[in-house]
């Protein structure tokens, strides 16, 4: 990779002329969004001194959330009122949606507009939230700039990307696209043009009276439900698999806990159905074009296709990722979703110097394990991956070489209890995010800081190869969350749990004396 | 990339979901993920918990044991499951030995799934068992 930090470069503010930011030319980072994800990892970059641009389609910042969820609220919380201060490090396992940043008054923004009724927070309070954030850190944004097309090209440090945008072209040797997961995806089921996507539902009165048939069971199908309640005469939400519910895998797998109204409904007989069954087609029905539709499904356990009738189809059935024509240069994509298949640093795997940030991260899943996804995909686990991304970038660049505090044998153990009581990054990202302490017997134990919990396992992370100890929170879908560490001597990994605790104490005699132990398998004592 | 209409045609062609009709593929490619890994990337860890079973779409993995490679898979083969079976670690590692894209369907679903679908249960049966007869044979 180019070096980075160009000597006499001055991190890009707002421009004080009225002048647009970042106009067209060569840079040594071009970002690509204004949601969260692109908000962070610019902040993130600023931090470390990498001169960058920021570039947007958008006249504002907010990304997806400057026009949905659509019913309004957020399913992620913040609560105002925490176990711990505002200002501590720990506040961000209760504040979901707060933009992380090292001044006390640039963090834990959100709550600062949250006004009591709900700790999901609005979508309005969200947008503003995000807005502030910009504000107050004077991030700057090319905004109104739309990325059109890709192609590669030679810039002044070797081999470059050149971004075609509405306002010219920009070169660069590192793109990172935080452009969302926010294209509106449809099956190709005989018909679906009839049907409205999620992303096109009409304002929640206009379906007064009118019966609904909702394609998909995941948040999005039932957060229209959920929303449609009050309004329609009947709504059937179909997929060919059971809905997962998040009550039940004990994660944020499946249907979150405030959209199981209709489920309710839907057992106690209430108008709204829900079935396990494929969308063979929809049709017009013998009215025609003023008539109701018919929706034709094939039950998933078997037996007769069923004809519903339906006033109104709307397709709840996700998005996809706008990567444009990304694929011709051949980064490559995976799932319904068509996210890019990214390294452990969110890099293409295929493409390397193109990086994602935001909620394409989700893309890079690290070890899933049990089954339980990272939360790469919103805000409080993205924030965090894109810290970890602009410190890898850094690192590459050779122009920041982190701080690598070191820690006193004696203090060691007590370091470990600490991260485990409090590190947002370990609550947040179970399983995929990882803190290093490593521990040269030359030098003594010190703090490598966090990467992607895969590539410590592979000894592919920027903390090295080191003999080392990892930190992490986990969980298993019991409800059960725990510490587990994990030895790597030379190169061999062994993994060691801590018993959970029910009341989530990692300061208790147990869990220092067996941190203890383990800490002691490593030699240090 | 692969819709779930295309996932279903490439696994209808697949042994162990030759006894399952289009609405119970349909049904069990919904509870499947798509995942892909790049050449050399470890998709199981040998001795680390939580694994998941997958199925290989496309490409090949090496079943590695203490670092030596005893075996490689290719479209169609499965891995994982007997980890999950027995509530173990994975014995092996798993490794992309080209670019790697498989179906993968979670350590807690895998139970679940193949009590609702007694023929793909059976089919597995019979692949362990192959998988048996043949490690009998090699230490004969």
């Amino acid at each position: 990779m180019a070096e980075l930090s160009l000597p006499g470069d001055e991190v890009t503010g707002p421009d004080r002329h009225n002048e647009r930011p970042f106009p067209p030319g060569d840079y040594p980072i071009v970002v690509v969004g204004s949601g969260p994800g692109a908000i962070q990892v610019s902040y993130s970059l600023r931090a470390l001194g990498l001169s960058h641009a920021v570039i947007s389609a958008d006249p504002a910042p907010g990304g997806m959330f400057r026009r949905w969820p659509f019913f309004q609220r957020l399913l992620s919380w913040t609560k105002p009122y925490a176990p711990v201060d505002r200002t501590a490090r720990a506040y961000e396992r209760y504040d979901w949606n707060s933009l992380l940043a090292d001044n006390p008054g640039e963090r834990a923004i959100m709550p600062e507009f949250m006004d009591g009724t709900s700790y999901f927070p609005s979508r309005p309070e969200m947008e503003r939230n995000i807005a502030t954030f910009v504000e107050r850190t004077s991030l700057a944004i090319r905004y109104n700039c739309r990325w059109t097309a890709t192609r590669r090209g030679d810039g002044p440090t070797g081999d470059s990307f050149v971004l075609t945008t509405t306002d010219g072209e920009y070169r660069t040797p590192v793109a990172i696209f935080a452009v969302g997961v926010a294209e509106p995806y449809a099956p190709a089921t005989p018909g679906i043009q009839l049907a409205a996507h999620y992303a096109d539902t009409r304002p929640a009165e206009t379906y007064a009276g009118r019966r609904i048939f909702i394609i998909g069971k995941q948040n999005s199908g039932f957060e229209l439900a959920s929303g449609l309640l009050p309004w329609a005469r009947r709504i059937l939400l179909a997929s060919p698999s059971p809905a997962k519910l998040s009550v039940n895998t004990r994660s944020l797998v499946g249907v979150r806990a405030r959209y199981l109204q209709p489920f309710e409904d839907h057992v106690l007989g209430g108008g709204v159905s829900i079935l396990d069954a494929s969308i063979g087609s929809i049709e017009r029905g013998p009215a025609g074009a003023d008539g109701p539709l018919i929706v034709r499904v094939r039950p998933s356990a078997g037996g007769e296709e069923l004809a519903i009738e339906a006033d109104e189809v709307i397709a709840a059935t996700g998005f996809v990722t706008p990567l444009l024509d990304l694929a011709d240069l051949g980064v490559t994509t995976f799932g319904q979703a068509r996210l890019p298949a990214q390294t452990a640093y969110w890099e293409s795997a295929s493409v390397p110097g193109i990086f994602f940030a935001g909620t394409i991260g989700q893309g890079s899943a690290g070890l899933k394990k049990h089954g339980l996804p990272a939360n790469s995909g919103a805000v409080h686990g993205a924030r965090y991956n894109a810290r970890v991304l602009a410190a890898h970038i850094a690192r590459r660049a050779s122009s920041h070489v982190p701080e690598r505090p070191l820690i006193a044998p004696a203090d060691l153990v007590d370091v470990v209890l600490g991260e485990l009581a409090a590190a947002p990054e370990l609550w947040h990202q179970r399983a995929y995010l990882v803190r290093v302490i490593s521990l040269d017997p030359s030098v003594g134990a010190r703090d490598e800081g966090i990467v992607p919990l895969s590539a410590f396992l592979d000894g592919a992370g920027d903390d090295g190869t080191a003999d080392s100890l990892g930190i992490t929170m986990e969980a298993d879908g019991t409800a059960a969350v725990y510490p587990v560490l994990y030895l790597r001597r030379s190169g061999k990994i062994d993994e060691r749990a801590v018993d959970p605790d029910p009341l989530l104490r990692f300061d208790t005699p147990a869990v220092r004396s067996r941190v203890a132990d383990i800490v002691a398998e490593m030699g240090v004592r | 990339m692969a819709s779930t209409d295309e996932i279903v045609d490439q696994i209808a062609s697949f042994a162990l979901f030759a006894d399952l009709a289009t609405p119970q593929l349909e049904r069990i490619a919904h509870m499947f993920e798509e995942a892909v890994y790049p050449e050399g990337a470890r998709v199981l860890r040998q001795g680390l918990s939580g694994s998941a079973f997958h199925i290989i779409l496309d490409g090949e993995a090496a079943v590695v044991i203490d670092g030596d490679q005893r075996a490689t898979l290719a479209r169609g083969d499965f891995f994982g499951e007997v980890s999950i079976l027995l509530g173990e670690a994975p014995g092996a590692d798993i490794v992309a030995s080209r670019p790697l894209r498989t179906l993968v369907l979670s350590g807690p679903q895998v139970q679940p799934v193949l009590l609702d679908n007694p023929p793909l249960m059976y089919r597995m049966l019979q692949a362990q068992a192959r998988r048996l007869r043949n490690a009998n044979r090699w230490r004969s």
